[in-house]
């Protein structure tokens, strides 16, 4: 579990984050969606610790962030697994270099375990015949799902993902929400998708956190989001005619 | 003051380099495959720019020494001591922050633009130990391309002097031994290691911290480059300064 508890972060004149509490919970998909410009990404660094907040506080699991050593935050480094927007991957490794990274590095284990741990997790991200293909080899939602594999591998705690759907065609891009809401589910992970994408937030979402100019403006589940009567959410999420009407279908068919 | 910022900036990162190493294991793959990038990769155009350089001085000088009572020995001799003083060292060094430099800014940068780096930094790993440090210790074999630079010039002098027909073989070679200071060398070899480490380390400046996407990548090559460069030819003075002044 994460509790966020009022932070703040500036980047000189510009207040970005203006004090945001909430709570992230294990085994659940939290979504956080807002427009461009909204601090989502700097709320999602934040919480990886790429970014140090200027006031309030982060606690994993009960540890507070800012009071963690060097080394307490380095071991609670490696329980984070991230999926970013553009995937991330190392150019100069192939698909199987880039997901024994992360075992290279930390893991005691001899090559044969970690062997198989690769080929565990390419096979649960459905990657069984890339092991030897690099990324620029490999299609977008390849590179996604080795992104997640990657991330996955030390059994993480703590899943972010920023836009891991962005700039993948609509079936992938619901195939990876799938994949990543399965694999919260399955290993009781902690997760957190920054997302632009609709379709993410109706299936996905069990916990959906909307940031507007950087406070929170409104937290909930898909379910509510339908419900809500706060505007911003509202222009937000149903923006396009087709969202607007599918929302007006679903209180007529409710009432 | 943005250059004072700069260069507390530069300074913090060559700190952190050395903090929190990466496995040795790992580290002594990457060091080797960095040999190889920045030190055996860049041999084809050392060796070329430093036989044709040391045939330009000794045709240069010898055209200027018009005067028959100057022996023709004094050609080798110059070009000796061009090519161990100067040319070898700071010329190559140069080149090398052309070619090395923006192959070493734009790697990183690339890394940077792609979140590449992000990604090291949340797995816990003291990225710019991870990209640079290998790089530094590759690049201390600098010296030893500089000393082939060395014979490769003085090499390109004798072939100039004796096929143009400015002095004969003898008078080159006589000319090449005459008052040598082995000391020279040692200077040249010591300018070396220091400009290695400007190679290796201000372009990684240039590409850790830039900021923006590919056409920023492109700029900060340029602008490595520059600095590289700068910051060469005043090491290059204070050097001479403290060593032979």
């Amino acid at each position: 579990m994460i509790e966020v508890e009022n932070i703040h972060k500036s980047f000189g004149d510009n207040h970005v984050l203006k004090g945001i509490s909430t709570t992230f919970e294990k085994g659940k998909t939290n979504l956080i969606i807002g427009q461009s410009g909204s601090g989502k990404t700097v709320f999602l660094k934040c919480l990886l610790g790429l970014f140090e907040p200027d006031d309030g506080s982060i606690c994993y699991n009960g540890q507070v962030y800012s009071e963690l050593s060097v080394k307490e935050k380095r071991n609670l480094r490696q329980e984070m697994g991230m999926v970013f927007q553009g995937s991330a991957l190392f150019d100069s490794m192939t698909v199987e270099g880039n997901v024994m990274f992360p075992l290279d590095m930390f893991s005691k284990q001899s090559q044969s375990e970690k062997q198989d741990r690769v080929d565990f997790v390419l096979k649960r991200v459905n990657l069984v015949d890339a092991h030897k293909r690099f990324p620029a080899e490999i299609s977008g939602g390849m590179q996604k799902r080795v992104a997640i594999a990657r991330a996955i591998v030390m059994n993480p705690k703590y899943l972010f993902c920023d836009e891991p759907n962005s700039g993948l065609d609509p079936k992938t891009a619901i195939l990876i929400d799938n994949l990543i809401h399965e694999i919260t589910q399955e290993y009781d992970i902690t997760t957190i998708i920054n997302t632009h994408d609709m379709n993410s937030v109706m299936e996905i979402g069990e916990k959906i956190i909307f940031l507007k100019n950087g406070l929170k403006e409104w937290e909930g589940t898909n379910k509510e989001i339908f419900k809500t009567d706060n505007q911003a959410v509202t222009d937000f999420v149903y923006s396009s005619e087709l969202f607007k009407k599918v929302r007006q279908m679903y209180i007529e068919e409710r009432n | 003051m943005k250059y004072l910022e700069a260069i507390g900036k530069y300074f913090i990162m060559v700190w952190e380099v050395f903090k929190k190493p990466t496995k040795w294991r790992i580290m002594k793959t990457l060091i080797l495959k960095e040999v190889d990038e920045l030190v055996f990769g860049a041999m084809g155009i050392i060796i070329f720019i430093s036989f044709f350089i040391g045939g330009v001085v000794t045709i240069q000088t010898a055209l200027n020494l018009t005067n028959p009572l100057l022996p023709k020995s004094l050609i080798g001799f110059a070009a000796r001591q061009s090519v161990i003083l100067e040319f070898a060292p700071t010329f190559t060094s140069i080149i090398m922050a052309g070619k090395v430099g923006s192959y070493i800014t734009s790697s990183i940068g690339t890394m940077r633009v792609t979140e590449q780096i992000d990604a090291l930094e949340v797995m816990g790993i003291n990225s710019l130990n991870y990209l640079v440090f290998p790089k530094i210790v590759a690049i201390m074999l600098y010296p030893f391309a500089v000393t082939i630079s060395m014979f490769v010039g003085i090499l390109g002098g004798w072939v100039a002097a004796v096929f143009g027909g400015f002095a004969p073989s003898g008078d080159f070679i006589q000319g090449l031994q005459m008052d040598f200071n082995s000391y020279h060398v040692t200077y040249a070899l010591i300018k070396s290691v220091v400009f290695a480490f400007v190679i290796a380390t201000v372009p990684s400046y240039h590409g850790y911290y830039m900021t923006g996407g590919a056409l920023e990548v492109g700029k900060a090559s340029t602008t490595s480059f520059v600095w590289t460069s700068v910051v060469i030819i005043i090491v290059n003075y204070i050097l001479t300064q403290l060593l032979l002044g």
